[in-house]
């Protein structure tokens, strides 16, 4: 059956539809990339990070040191048997900064009194996770520090 | 719904707001009808170009870092990492130019259909200072990125402020926040550029609209109001606005889109000043004035006396709506349309002067 002149859309129902729906698009066209602008970027992270974290002579037996690892901080230590090993220093219960206790020779953090031994396990206190492991490499008279 | 303690909370609202004079205030605004009735778009238009420019100034904000060492890095993450960050900045750019446009026709217009004859004395005063404003706007906002062209523009700039007889030494060392143009120059503009130039600004914008509100628009002398057609400010006239607004929108776009904004090289203080710099358009006229004026005019030294000149221009040009008796008394003034036209044909000729050589 043909429709009927009533049955149609009325022309103003379409005007409408066209100019709401072109409102819309304008709106969304404003709020769209407002969206996306307030969303910030991920920064590519380098998987190729090789950083020097010391001098091997500033090391000491039984110290450590926390050094910029990229964009986290990250800590080498010399235990007191004289081997060098590095973990990211970001505490794996609250993200607070660890540090090397040569009276304890342990890894601590500060924050809620969280240990770790000297392979960055978790040994007391809240961390639930062991440190994360970097390779720690001497070359020359400087230590290098790694992913992986 | 219901509003706290029963009872329609639309009469709830108004108990409290007490909008009903708003309303019928915007019920009874009417736009008159005539030949000149396209200038009373430009206010509108600036208005809308402005409030592009908080948004968008607004969301610059959260990744511009305002320091010698990283302004220029963060200007190049906004552009090249930040979803949107080119277009957003670019808007901002290109309607802060549109913008100042926009500004000098509005003012233009109303100084040549006399709309600052009595009672809207107070309208013209605070435009003129929303005109110095918007342009103190655009020199400080240059300098944000920390380019080179941007660093020598606000060493010529801030120079010419320190000729200024008296004041001039003082003014530079407030405006650069020392004896040079360093990282606090940057510091320091961009507190004015997002703060201070903003809450100024929210000031004088307001008593300019207030005052548009209350006195509505002016007529052009000779134009007989009891003859005179007129549509309703809503929705007839705020209608078009609109429009013009979304045409705006879409012009802002498309010149992002084609052209975004540039952010040339970053500002080296130990280098020399690139060849060609010259400033942003809308302060040409004054480059190129200046420029012409000789080293030595009698006994005062060519950029004191140009300094003075262009202060005393600006002041005369605050205070029009005083020094016009006829306009005030309603009669015809030849004598300020003359003027009217030699300002904006010597202002556009110098701009193209200086844009050309």
């Amino acid at each position: 059956m043909e429709p009927t002149r009533e049955d149609a859309m009325p022309r103003r129902n379409f005007v409408d539809y066209l100019l709401g729906t072109s409102l819309g698009m304008v709106v969304a066209a404003i709020f769209y990339p407002i969206a996306r602008f307030l969303v910030p970027p991920r920064i590519a992270e380098s998987s190729q990070l090789n950083v020097v974290a010391a001098k091997a002579a500033e090391l000491k037996p039984n110290s450590g040191k926390v050094f910029p690892f990229g964009a986290e901080p990250a800590i080498v230590i010399q235990t007191p048997g004289g081997e060098i090993r590095a973990f990211s220093a970001v505490c794996t219960h609250l993200g607070c900064t660890v540090q090397y206790r040569d009276d304890l020779q342990q890894i601590w953090c500060a924050c809620h009194d969280g240990h770790y031994d000297l392979y960055g396990k978790n040994i007391g206190g809240p961390p639930p996770q062991p440190l994360t492991k970097l390779t720690a490499n001497t070359r020359g008279d400087e230590i290098i520090v790694s992913k992986g | 719904m219901k509003a706290p303690g029963g009872g329609n909370p639309l009469e709830w609202l108004e108990d409290r707001l007490g909008l009903e004079p708003v309303l019928k205030l915007v019920e009874k605004k009417t736009v008159p009808i005539h030949r000149h009735t396209i200038w009373y778009y430009l206010g509108g238009m600036t208005l809308f170009l402005f409030v592009t420019q908080v948004v968008t100034g607004i969301l610059l904000l959260l990744y511009y870092r305002p320091s010698s060492d990283t302004a220029y890095e963060s200007v190049q993450f906004i552009m090249g990492q930040v979803s949107f960050g080119w277009l957003v900045r670019s808007i901002h750019s290109w309607s802060a130019n549109l913008m100042i446009g926009t500004l000098f026709i509005h003012m233009f217009s109303v100084f040549l259909t006399k709309a600052y004859r009595p009672p809207r004395e107070l309208t013209w005063i605070s435009g003129a200072f929303l005109l110095f404003l918007a342009l103190t706007f655009g020199f400080s906002g240059y300098l944000l990125p920390w380019n080179k062209v941007s660093f020598f523009a606000t060493r010529v700039g801030t120079q010419i402020a320190g000729v200024v007889p008296g004041i001039g030494t003082f003014l530079l060392r407030f405006l650069r926040g020392g004896d040079d143009v360093t990282g606090a120059t940057l510091t320091r503009f961009y507190g004015f550029h997002v703060a201070i130039l903003p809450a100024l600004t929210t000031v004088f914008l307001g008593v300019h609209v207030w005052l548009v509100q209350k006195q509505g628009m002016s007529l052009p002398p000779g134009e007989d109001e009891r003859r005179m057609k007129t549509m309703k400010f809503i929705p007839n006239f705020l209608l078009r606005d609109a429009m013009g607004w979304l045409l705006a929108l879409g012009l802002l776009a498309a010149l992002s889109a084609l052209f975004p904004w540039e952010l040339g090289q970053k500002a080296d203080p130990f280098a020399p000043a690139p060849a060609g710099i010259k400033p942003e358009w809308y302060f040409l006229f004054l480059f190129q004035t200046l420029k012409y004026i000789p080293a030595k005019v009698a006994f005062i030294d060519g950029d004191v006396l140009g300094v003075l000149v262009i202060g005393a221009a600006a002041a005369l040009w605050v205070f029009v709506p005083f020094l016009d008796r006829q306009a005030a008394r309603g009669e015809k003034s030849p004598a300020f349309t003359a003027i009217g036209w030699a300002l904006i044909v010597y202002i556009v000729g110098m701009t193209l002067v200086g844009y050309f050589t």
